[in-house]
């Protein structure tokens, strides 16, 4: 039970990676701000530079 | 687990991988099960991981776990984060599983399961996971730099602007290609175009639904996403069967690449909040679903291979593509055995996430690993329907003819029978008109895909809905590559041109972005245009052209890993990765000369010309014939130029090479200082 508990906790952990929501956390603890549009909004163009460049592959 | 039993279980593996070798190169005029396909690649890649990368990580490359990572010393919370290995193993494979695993295969399996299958599986064992993972282990010990920077600092100049060179071709080539992929599959289906083109409005309804209504929940919404296109899915069928819609949706290919290419500029030049980030997250949870849903279609319905193990095309003769099985299997198959794309993933945002040196290898190898699992499974579905069918969707029209009885009957010449009332009746359960001549391997790919879908879920009832979901999935998949490399090609060309006049450099300068957005959708739409009008339908010159482009770029990262190898007095070593740099070269070099060179006009770019331009004088239309000549010396120019280019870079790298193991020059690495991790004793 213990191992199905943390292979889910895992693979939402991947998902939140993948899908920028971690990045988005740890842009409101670094600003030290609650979530907003605003602070999303900031966190789009703060992050705009990496994710236009990144490369999507073959 | 006492040492006996280990060895024991390990023995046990690599007899049963033995024995699921023998099975698919030595069955002959029989089916088999691809459950063999299944075993051999598992054991493979269990004996690969288990030894050879540690015999990589312990020997060759020497890692160190109380070595502080980038993501140690440099955290910011933004670029540099310390993050779990399952999470960056997830995150690094979403970044590399792209088009090429699924369509390289389908078109591979024209020579039978064989060649492809032994080429995917000792390809990525010994090349593809070794270059993703020395390069991803030495970019995180120079600070995440970039495979262009390692080239430039370990090798030279040269090394440096050639690595530039060729990421730029390998872009627009691959954008061209895989935009054509997209209008093969969707030319004439209307179910296909409509469920496609909502997929726009949803990536926009998505961007604004994440800035304005639920901000950084992109789970949520990529949930809502799918779910929109699932319902345009469903809204497909409807259009389809509608006259006056279906005649609004039914384009011809010309039309569709027009729609693409507008389409590129677009998206390269609007925010990237409101459509390309968005569309990048719905393709990523679509993608990572299907390969999931695909292995468990696999597993649970343990599909016979009817393709046989190896065809008659072997001689070059295959109506998919020309080429003999040496060097065009190996360059046909490309990523889903080693793909040079992946160094810039293994040199870009994952040595950043990466927490202790020792993770590198279970992220590195480990992914390559999962993506030629993907590989394996686009041969499966490939070879699971009848060769007939496969040959009648993926060769072209100029091969065997457009009219159904004509090419049913030309195929069936071949050795593959099919009848004209077959092809139509599979085209009825799909929901389409007609499944010939659909050039490029998503086609293919969507009906075996299809076929096992709808035989673990739903029956031959919801056959239309999985092929749609399928061809939908990969054009997904293949429109946020191509919104994706326009950006990122954008970009490549406006940092060279910033150093000639800054403001082409601002990122931010509209003029810029336009003029760049229009210089890169141009060089990409032209190849586009031109598969379109290519008679041989376009993918037998341009994927290979792609395969070559891509295998090259590998050239070019093995230099750089060797090179490395050899400055850090680690020569004896130097094999793991100069072995695949010599087997690359002879494969490229040698599908470059066939593709430039060779008398057959199916094959060599400028044999075909010296065709067209004997046959200019009774053409009706001497104005087409002109065209396409052009084309074949643009293609032959472009592959010339890049083996130039590597050639150049295989010289310089030589060079060092001998200077450093000769002593004339003191070998010295460009790795940042060691310094020892805080993290030390903290389990992994």
């Amino acid at each position: 039970m213990r191992s199905a508990i943390d292979f889910w906790k895992t693979a939402l952990a991947v998902l939140r990676e993948i899908f920028d929501e971690s990045a988005y956390a740890r842009f409101l603890v670094r600003r030290a701000v609650p979530s907003s549009t605003a602070a999303y909004a900031e966190f789009l163009r703060e992050t705009e530079h990496t994710r236009a460049r990144r490369p999507r592959c073959c | 687990m006492p040492k006996q039993l280990r060895a024991f279980v390990w023995t046990l593996i690599a007899f049963t991988g033995a024995a699921a070798l023998s099975v698919i190169a030595l069955r002959r005029g029989e089916t088999i099960s691809a459950l063999w396909l299944v075993v051999a690649a598992g054991c493979s890649y269990a004996l690969g991981y288990r030894f050879y990368s540690r015999f990589l990580a312990m020997k060759v490359l020497v890692l160190d776990p109380v070595r502080a990572t980038p993501a140690e010393r440099l955290e910011n919370g933004r670029d540099f984060v310390r993050t779990n290995k399952w999470v960056v193993f997830g995150h690094h494979f979403a970044a590399i599983a792209g088009p090429g695993p699924l369509v390289g295969p389908v078109l591979a399996a024209q020579f039978g399961y064989l060649p492809g299958t032994l080429w995917i599986l000792a390809g990525a064992v010994f090349g593809g996971c070794v270059q993703d993972f020395v390069i991803l282990l030495f970019s995180v010990r120079r600070d995440g730099k970039s495979l262009t920077e390692m080239a430039r600092e370990e090798i030279g100049k040269v090394g440096g602007a050639i690595a530039y060179v060729s990421i730029l071709a390998i872009i627009v080539i691959l954008l061209g290609v895989a935009a054509l992929i997209v209008v093969n599959a969707l030319k004439g289906s209307p179910w296909g175009t409509f469920t496609i083109a909502m997929t726009i409005p949803i990536a926009l309804l998505m961007g604004l639904y994440l800035r304005r209504i639920r901000p950084g929940k992109v789970l949520e919404t990529s949930v809502l996403g799918f779910v929109l296109v699932v319902l345009a899915i469903l809204g497909g069928q409807w259009v389809s069967q509608n006259l006056v819609w279906a005649q609004w949706f039914t384009l011809s290919a010309s039309t569709l690449a027009l729609v693409i290419i507008f389409y590129g500029f677009a998206a390269s030049a609007l925010p990237v909040w409101l459509l390309l980030a968005p569309r990048d997250y719905l393709s990523t949870f679509v993608k990572l679903g299907v390969i999931f849903l695909l292995a468990a279609g696999i597993l649970l319905v343990r599909p016979q291979l009817h393709m046989p193990a190896l065809t008659r095309f072997i001689d070059g003769s295959g109506p998919v593509f020309a080429g003999n099985i040496f060097p065009f299997a190996f360059i046909t198959i490309a990523c889903g055995a080693i793909s040079g794309f992946h160094s810039l993933i293994s040199s870009g945002t994952t040595p950043k996430l990466i927490a202790r040196e020792t993770e590198a290898r279970m992220v590195g190898y480990g992914a390559m690993m999962a993506e030629s699992m993907v590989a394996i499974m686009a041969m499966i579905a490939a070879c699971a329907m009848q060769p007939g069918v496969y040959f009648a969707i993926s060769s072209p029209a100029g091969v065997v003819g457009a009219a159904p009885e004509a090419a049913a009957t030309t195929i069936s010449n071949l050795g593959f029978h099919v009848t004209a009332s077959d092809m139509a009746a599979l085209a009825r359960s799909v929901g389409e008109q007609t499944l010939y001549n659909r050039t490029g391997g998503a086609p293919a790919f969507a009906v075996g895909m299809a076929q096992i879908f709808s035989r673990s879920l739903g029956g031959d009832a919801v056959m239309a809905i999985w092929y749609h979901f399928a061809l939908m999935f990969e054009a997904l998949f293949i429109l946020t590559v191509l919104d994706a490399g326009t950006r990122v090609g954008r970009f490549m060309v406006q940092d060279a041109l910033g150093h000639w006049w800054r403001p082409l450099g601002r990122t931010s300068w509209y003029p810029s972005i336009l003029a760049t957005s229009a210089l890169i959708v141009g060089a990409w739409g032209y190849f586009l245009w031109q598969g379109v009008k290519d008679p041989l339908g376009g993918i037998n010159s341009l994927w290979p052209l792609f395969g070559i482009a891509n295998q090259l770029l590998a050239i070019v990262a093995m230099c750089v890993a060797t090179t490395i190898l050899i400055k850090m007095r680690r020569a004896r070593y130097a094999p793991v990765t100069l072995a695949p740099l010599c087997v690359l070269v002879l494969v490229t070099f040698t599908a470059s000369w066939h593709k430039i060179f060779d008398a057959n006009p199916r094959i060599g770019f400028l044999a075909h010309a010296r065709l067209l331009t004997s046959q200019m004088a009774s053409a009706p239309k001497p104005g087409d014939l002109a065209r396409l000549i052009l084309n074949d010396r643009i293609d032959a120019l472009v592959a010339g130029v890049l083996v130039c280019l590597v050639s150049l870079i295989l010289l310089e790298s030589g060079l060092v090479w001998w200077r450093v193991l000769s002593g004339r020059n003191e070998a010295s690495i460009k790795e940042s200082a060691f310094v020892m991790s805080r993290f030390v004793g903290e389990e992994a």
